[in-house]
């Protein structure tokens, strides 16, 4: 916790926002005054009132109750695919470092094919085989941003693997796993958190842009994305339903990039 | 005002972490007169970088000149401002960085940067810069004067990229000439070369110069007056005669006895009947391996060597010779082309593949780098019990109690154990290098340029600690250096490579008289002594033989190309053999004894 008190402002900030969207991920539900689907006010694209804070929606939904559970879809979802292609790209990338090699080969020119396939489109024509489900949009997600991971990773991984205490646990006669994870793994932590924070951020964006589409999350439920598509009507009008998931969007985001760039890395811990 | 360069109570103060103001340089005075060349010498942490720096008005990110004052004839140059400081900087006063590789930009021609300084002040116009510039690579010894700026810096060795710094720091005739380490990263052979050349264009064009280095010898020879630096303060200044021979201070007179490493008695190691380890007919290298057995880039050819159980041998020889890559291949990292190495008389696997876990424990590595060479996100008590589990499956109180032992082995605290290496000196840090090869309990360390990183103090304790260490556990030394002073003082036995290939080999006590091989000789005589005088007797580098373009497609000696007894007819157009000399040093030459013994650059010096 020392860590916390150590942190700039704007690492402070950024963990605030993340902790915040965090949180209502996980209890904003029980939190919701009304049911996300249920009709309950009187009138489409409400100001702020006290019944309902955020207004209504396009058809006279609560906003912030919806908005809610969008939270829950959004960051859900991307945190899930963001640590699934985390996982599945780095381990990939110390395996390749650290066996070299046709292994090395074999892996990044598949990786290369990957990456030539235009991502929004790869989603597109997936969505369209088999129809949209949270399953298909987590695989996607992961699938896409796997091939970036790897390669910084892997860049990361095979420059430390030259260093002089890889060379020498080799000699000593450890395995690849040993190597991997307690030899190179702990030097790549900080840039590879910064990545992490960067494909989040993609993923956030993704996500929303495929439910702004009409193929992510499917109605009745909302992600921010679906949210900001449902009501872009009231963007004419300055409705708060169309505000709200946009200014959601925004905050998840940036406050999560906050937090990473302020996070301390060991190259730059002062002696 | 006889000075040219006065220096008053110059402090420079750092912030620590926590904020506080320290001084790393305190109250320091010293003046030079014009045209005379003062030295800065001291341990690494001595302030002498800051001092230097601070002459141009510069202070390093999270450093503050506080006091003081610094005078360049009439200018005070701690009152000027941001611009005339800028105006100031490569005009008035130059500076000449330690390592000419990493201060070129790649991407530009060598002229291009040579001129900048000229350019930027308006000092003359491009023409006469360039045709200047020139002046000074003929005056520099450089090959290719009238062409070598055309060329780009990947292009240029290190001791000719040194050169063309001088020449950058020169061409616009600057009051003050600052040379910062300028040879500390080349090689003894070519740092006697550069050092001539500085030497000749400063007396030549007489510039007033501080030369920055913790070398005593080389600064011997370059300097009028030596500063003599300790933690950010004078411990002693005067003439280099006074300082030579009759030095006040102690420190000054621990730092002239650490560079005269002390010959340490030889162990004379049991003859078994099966060497310890035993390389034969080693050939090794880099890219694929063609089908006469050649790799495509080798960096090894046809190595014998031999270490008896506790034994220390040295191999010596300038960076490119192939001495790192030896240690490698005995270690298992590089599998070698040709050739087998027998650790007990039993071969060893050529690669890590197919060693048995008590193979890899009996030979051990040490780099020389001690920063990258111990894991920063571990702590010393990880990077020490990690091959405790590995080797010996120690685990909890026991382990912690061999790693107090092995602190304790090392001469360091107990309590370093949870710290990381990132918090330690660069003495501790090559202690504990030591310890987790010790760790091991091997047979052989293989240590490649153990000393070389740390200061003439600190290496010569870590040497103190390995003899120590020889002696307690039997162990036995490859010892990797370019240092033949080091190499000579320690090691039993000693190999002299020269390109990849084994020159000369013999016991140490042959070492010391001639005949050696002319490289060898070379290597020997280039070593500066602590002397004045000795740069201009010296006759290394001198004019070589002329001899006709060697003939192709046969091994010839790889030392031709600088050989100072190269014979034409025969060392250009035959392989040369490998003699036993009578004092039984070996040595790959066409030349006999009587030859060699015509080359006598050493004298009878060597102590």
């Amino acid at each position: 916790m020392k860590t916390i008190a150590t942190l700039p402002f704007s690492g402070k900030l950024g963990l605030f926002l993340m902790a915040f969207w965090l949180l209502l991920a996980l209890f904003g539900p029980m939190l919701a005054p009304y049911s996300p689907g249920s009709f309950v006010a009187y009138d489409v694209f409400d100001g702020i009132s006290a019944e309902h804070w955020l207004g209504s929606d396009y058809l006279g939904r609560d906003v912030f109750s919806r908005l809610l559970s969008g939270a829950r879809y959004t960051v859900g979802l991307a945190a899930a695919a963001t640590l699934m292609a985390i996982l599945l790209g780095t381990s990939l990338a110390l395996t390749t470092a650290v066996h070299g090699g046709w292994v090395d080969e074999a892996l990044s020119r598949f990786m290369d094919t990957l990456i030539s396939i235009p991502s929004k489109i790869f989603a597109l024509v997936l969505v369209a085989a088999f129809g949209s489900s949270l399953a298909l949009l987590l695989l996607i997600a992961t699938v896409i941003y796997v091939p970036g991971n790897y390669r910084i990773a892997r860049s990361l991984a095979v420059n430390l693997n030259q260093m002089d205490y890889v060379q020498v646990a080799r000699a000593r006669g450890e395995g690849g796993v040993y190597l991997a994870v307690r030899e190179i793994l702990p030097n790549m932590i900080h840039p590879l958190l910064a990545d992490m924070g960067l494909r989040f951020v993609f993923i956030v964006l993704l996500l929303s842009g495929l439910s702004f589409l009409g193929l992510g999350v499917q109605p009745p439920d909302a992600d921010l994305g679906s949210l900001v598509r449902e009501n872009i009507s009231g963007l004419g009008e300055g409705a708060p339903a169309i505000l709200a998931p946009a200014i959601a969007i925004a905050t998840l985001t940036i406050g999560v990039n906050l937090l990473i760039d302020a996070l301390p890395g060991r190259g730059r811990q002062i002696t | 005002m006889n000075n040219h360069v006065s220096v008053t109570g110059l402090t420079v103060t750092a912030r620590n972490a926590a904020g506080e103001e320290f001084a790393i340089v305190e109250d320091v005075s010293f003046s030079i007169p014009r045209g005379e060349v003062l030295a800065l010498i001291g341990q690494s942490g001595s302030g002498k970088t800051t001092i230097a720096l601070s002459l141009m008005g510069y202070a390093r990110m999270g450093t503050r000149i506080a006091d003081g004052s610094i005078r360049l004839g009439e200018t005070e140059i701690l009152s000027l401002d941001a611009a005339q400081v800028a105006n100031l900087r490569g005009n008035r006063i130059a500076y000449v960085a330690q390592s000419a590789a990493a201060a070129f930009n790649p991407s530009r021609k060598i002229m291009d940067q040579v001129v900048e300084a000229a350019l930027i002040h308006n000092v003359m116009p491009r023409a006469g810069a360039e045709a200047k510039a020139k002046d000074l690579f003929r005056a520099l010894g450089l090959p290719f004067p009238d062409s070598i700026g055309n060329r780009y810096p990947h292009q240029l060795s290190g001791g000719q990229l040194q050169r063309l710094m001088a020449a950058m720091a020169l061409v616009t005739d600057p009051e003050l000439v600052i040379l910062d380490e300028p040879t500390t990263a080349l090689d003894v052979t070519t740092q006697i070369e550069v050092l001539r050349a500085f030497k000749k264009v400063v007396q030549e064009r007489g510039a007033t110069a501080v030369y920055v280095s913790h070398d005593l010898a080389v600064v011997a020879q370059m300097a009028d007056r030596i500063v003599v630096l300790n933690h950010g303060k004078i411990r002693e200044q005067g003439t280099t005669r006074q300082i030579l021979h009759a030095p006040q201070d102690d420190y000054t007179k621990t730092l002239m006895a650490a560079a005269r490493p002390a010959i340490r008695e030889s162990a004379s190691p049991e003859a078994a009947p099966v060497p310890l380890l035993e390389i034969r007919g080693l050939t090794a290298g880099y890219g694929k391996i063609d089908a006469r057995g050649e790799p495509r880039v080798p960096v090894l050819r046809d190595i014998d060597l031999t270490i008896e159980r506790g034994a220390t041998v040295g191999v010596i020889g300038e960076s490119g010779s192939g001495k790192s890559t030896l240690a490698r291949v005995v270690a298992g990292l590089l599998p070698p082309a040709k050739g087998a190495v027998l650790l007990n008389g039993k071969p060893l696997p050529p690669g890590l593949s197919g060693r048995s876990r008590d193979e890899f424990r009996r030979i051990q590595l040490v780099f020389q780098n001690a920063d990258t060479a111990l894991n920063p996100a571990h702590s010393v008590s990880q990077i020490l019990g990690r091959p405790l589990e590995f080797y010996h499956d120690l685990s909890g109180p026991a382990k912690d109690r061999r790693i107090a032992e092995l602190l304790d082995i090392t001469r360091l605290p107990a309590t370093l154990a949870d710290r990381r290496c990132g918090e330690l000196s660069g003495g501790q840090k090559q202690r504990i290098n030591l310890a987790r090869a010790l760790a091991a309990e091997p047979d052989i360390i293989l240590c490649d340029e153990v000393t070389s990183a740390l200061d003439t103090v600190v290496g010569a304790a870590i040497l103190e600690l390995m003899a120590d260490l020889r002696r307690d556990l039997g162990l036995a030394y490859m010892f990797i250096s370019h240092d033949i002073s080091t190499v000579r003082a320690i090691c039993d036995e000693i190999v002299v490579l020269y390109a990849g290939r084994k020159v000369e080999a013999g016991h140490r006590d042959t070492f010391r008289q001639q005949p050696f091989h002319p490289y060898t000789e070379m290597l020997i005589a280039s070593v500066p002594e602590l002397r004045e005088g000795w740069l201009e007797q010296t006759e290394v580098g001198g004019p070589l033989p002329a001899v006709d373009t060697p003939a192709g497609n046969i091994d010839l000696c790889p030392f031709l190309p600088r050989c100072a007894l190269r014979i034409d007819g025969v060392c250009n157009r035959s392989t040369p053999p490998r003699v036993r000399l009578a004092s039984g040093n070996e040595i790959l030459c066409h030349l006999n004894e009587a030859d060699l013994l015509r080359l006598h650059f050493a004298e009878a010096t060597v102590q």
